[in-house]
């Protein structure tokens, strides 16, 4: 019934299209995902990602296509499959939540053919010591360590993680990284939905960025970054135009508001000319700076494209 | 077979934890939440005892129903302890699912191999035991303090009426939790639900010549099917076992109606955030 050999995706999806009445959610995308990898999806609120992350834990059902997870259809799958995936969930389900963690995670455990122990969870997730503290007197980013122990109590081979990080402070955001990289160095596939590229591009083998209900890329983070390009910028000294820049700067640069900006494949030898100019003449450059190929330019080229082939959204 | 995260290779399967066990899981789950929530506790155990407490102190005189003169207390105590299972089963089972699913739980239920009927069958069981413990409270009461009587003869009648009336209000409290728009209205509508029924079911005073349409719907309703034939087994002018098997059939149609219409139409996504989701894609 089942197959999970490194052969088979864990995830296989064609063709998936789903509307809440008029409005179409995902509008046809398709996408595999391999055993034991870190799979993201990016992209900003509203562009489906939830509703695909949904239709693969089976609490949704496509309008058409296909779709398999762990080789089961999640629309009609049963307990087997459920054993087998962990959803970390972005509700608010615990806030008002009168249970403690070690109850919780007890009950939760209870349904599971092989749950995890229960303070092996806690520690994974760094709540030692918050056994018996009742889930509404945590603080939120302790209530979302909670939320990733009841994902694991169950210690499943494929992962769902809905926007595991949103709200949580840079230090939070830092130790829920590690631990999803532990999660991967045990072999899980984990599929994450993020709208932090820093976090796609440092948690995921590959990123697919949704875009109005479509993949508008889908490719490892480094892939994505297209253009290779450094940005060097510095303000043009006073009584300076782009002329009187040596040639090599002269010929790419652009000046917006006093600031010369350029992109460049070989920053070092142009900065060299650059820095050799400045120093001839005694002028210190203000404001300089070297900026390496980011994802984000990437990302939001991406999904400003996005936007203009998507009129209804 | 598969791989597990350690490169070992186990076999795939093993044995379910019971169901039984399961649906203890839950029902424990769901009392924790009860008992831990001043709320529900005021209103399932706490009003009804306070109704009883003013009934026994302001309706103090016998009455003669040709056996002697009995005590009011005797006629009004298995009524409010009737309405006291029905409104716990119907509100711990409605209002506790239906705020369980905004807030998500459900939803995070469903995503468990927990079976489904384990988890709502050990909320109907939780909230049967609370109805048991509210209606033990206001007989302990009326024994104690206004001089009911209890006829051993027809304690089986009394227990069977109470698991036929509890378990149905259950299944409407399933109803209730699959139409209640959110967990916020679930408390309006089965309070707008029960209350009004229970002015018609003789629960509080028997109606003396109510006009012909209140007397009807008090009869379609289940909840004067439930106080009489609970009643009758308390009743002095009732003859051993007192079984009443017509009102426990109309009781058992609305149960199994309700459990029905919950079959039907019971859902596990939070619906605040569908509609918000909706909103944000158009």
């Amino acid at each position: 019934m089942s197959d999970s050999s490194p052969t088979t995706p864990a995830v296989a999806v064609r063709g998936l299209i789903k509307s809440y009445g008029p409005v179409q959610a995902v509008r046809g995308i398709s996408f595999e995902v391999a055993s034991g990898e870190v799979f993201a999806l990016l992209g900003p609120n509203g562009a489906g990602k939830s509703t695909t992350v949904e239709i693969l834990e089976g609490h949704r059902s496509a309008d058409s296509g296909d779709v398999s997870v762990l080789g089961f259809d999640p629309a009609v799958a049963g307990r087997e499959f459920r054993d087998r995936v962990g959803i970390v969930l972005q509700e608010a389900t615990i806030d008002t939540s009168d249970v403690t963690v070690a109850e919780a995670l007890d009950s939760f455990g209870a349904a599971y053919r092989h749950p995890r122990d229960r303070d092996e969870v806690i520690e994974m997730v760094g709540l030692t010591g918050k056994q018996n503290v009742r889930l509404k007197t945590l603080s939120g980013g302790q209530q979302r360590r909670v939320d990733m122990a009841l994902g694991l109590i169950g210690d499943p081979d494929l992962i769902f993680l809905d926007e595991p990080t949103t709200g949580f402070d840079p230090e939070a955001r830092r130790a829920a990284w590690e631990m999803v990289k532990d999660l991967r160095s045990l072999g899980r596939t984990i599929i994450l939905t993020t709208h932090y590229m820093e976090e796609a591009e440092y948690l995921a083998d590959r990123v697919a960025v949704l875009m109005g209900g479509r993949i508008v890329a889908c490719a490892a983070p480094s892939q994505l970054l297209g253009s290779e390009k450094s940005t060097v910028r510095f303000r043009l000294p006073d009584g300076a135009c782009s002329a009187d820049l040596p040639a090599l700067v002269a010929a790419a640069v652009e000046v917006s508001e006093g600031v010369a900006a350029l992109s460049t494949e070989r920053p070092t030898a142009l900065l060299a000319e650059l820095a050799g100019w400045a120093v001839a003449r005694g002028i210190e450059l203000a404001e300089l700076t070297v900026n390496p190929p980011g994802l984000e330019d990437a990302y939001l080229q991406l999904i400003g494209t996005g936007g203009e082939l998507d009129d209804a959204d | 077979m598969r791989t597990s995260r350690a490169g070992a290779t186990t076999v795939d399967g093993g044995a379910w934890p019971s169901w039984g066990r399961l649906a203890w899981t839950s029902m424990r789950g769901q009392n924790r939440t009860f008992w831990r929530n001043p709320v529900p506790v005021f209103f399932t155990l706490g009003l009804p005892l306070i109704m009883l407490v003013l009934f026994g102190s302001l309706f103090t005189w016998d009455i003669d129903v040709g056996f002697g003169p009995v005590p009011a207390a005797q006629f009004y105590t298995p009524g409010l302890a009737a309405f006291t299972a029905a409104n716990a089963a119907l509100l711990n089972v409605g209002i506790t699912l239906a705020f369980q699913r905004q807030f998500g739980f459900l939803k995070r239920i469903r995503g468990t191999p927990l079976p489904p009927s384990a988890f709502l069958g050990g909320a109907v069981v939780s909230s049967a035991w609370i109805a048991l413990l509210g209606t033990l409270i206001m007989f302990v009461v009326g024994v104690l303090f206004f001089d009911v009587g209890i006829a051993a003869a027809k304690i089986p009648a009394a227990v069977v009426s109470f698991l036929v009336g509890t378990l149905s209000f259950a299944g409407l409290g399933l109803a209730l939790a699959a139409f209640a728009p959110s967990g916020n209205t679930a408390p309006a509508l089965a309070n707008g639900v029960i209350l009004p029924m229970a002015f018609v079911s003789d629960v509080f005073v028997p109606a003396e010549n109510p006009p012909d349409w209140l007397r009807i719907l008090g009869d379609v309703l289940p909840l004067k099917h439930f106080s009489r034939a609970f009643s009758a087994a308390f009743h002095p002018a009732v003859a051993a076992p007192g079984w009443r098997g017509a009102d426990l059939a109309i009781m058992v149609a609305w149960g199994v109606g309700g459990a029905l219409l919950a079959w039907r139409f019971f859902d596990w996504m939070p619906r605040v955030a569908t509609g918000r989701r909706a909103k944000q894609e158009a």
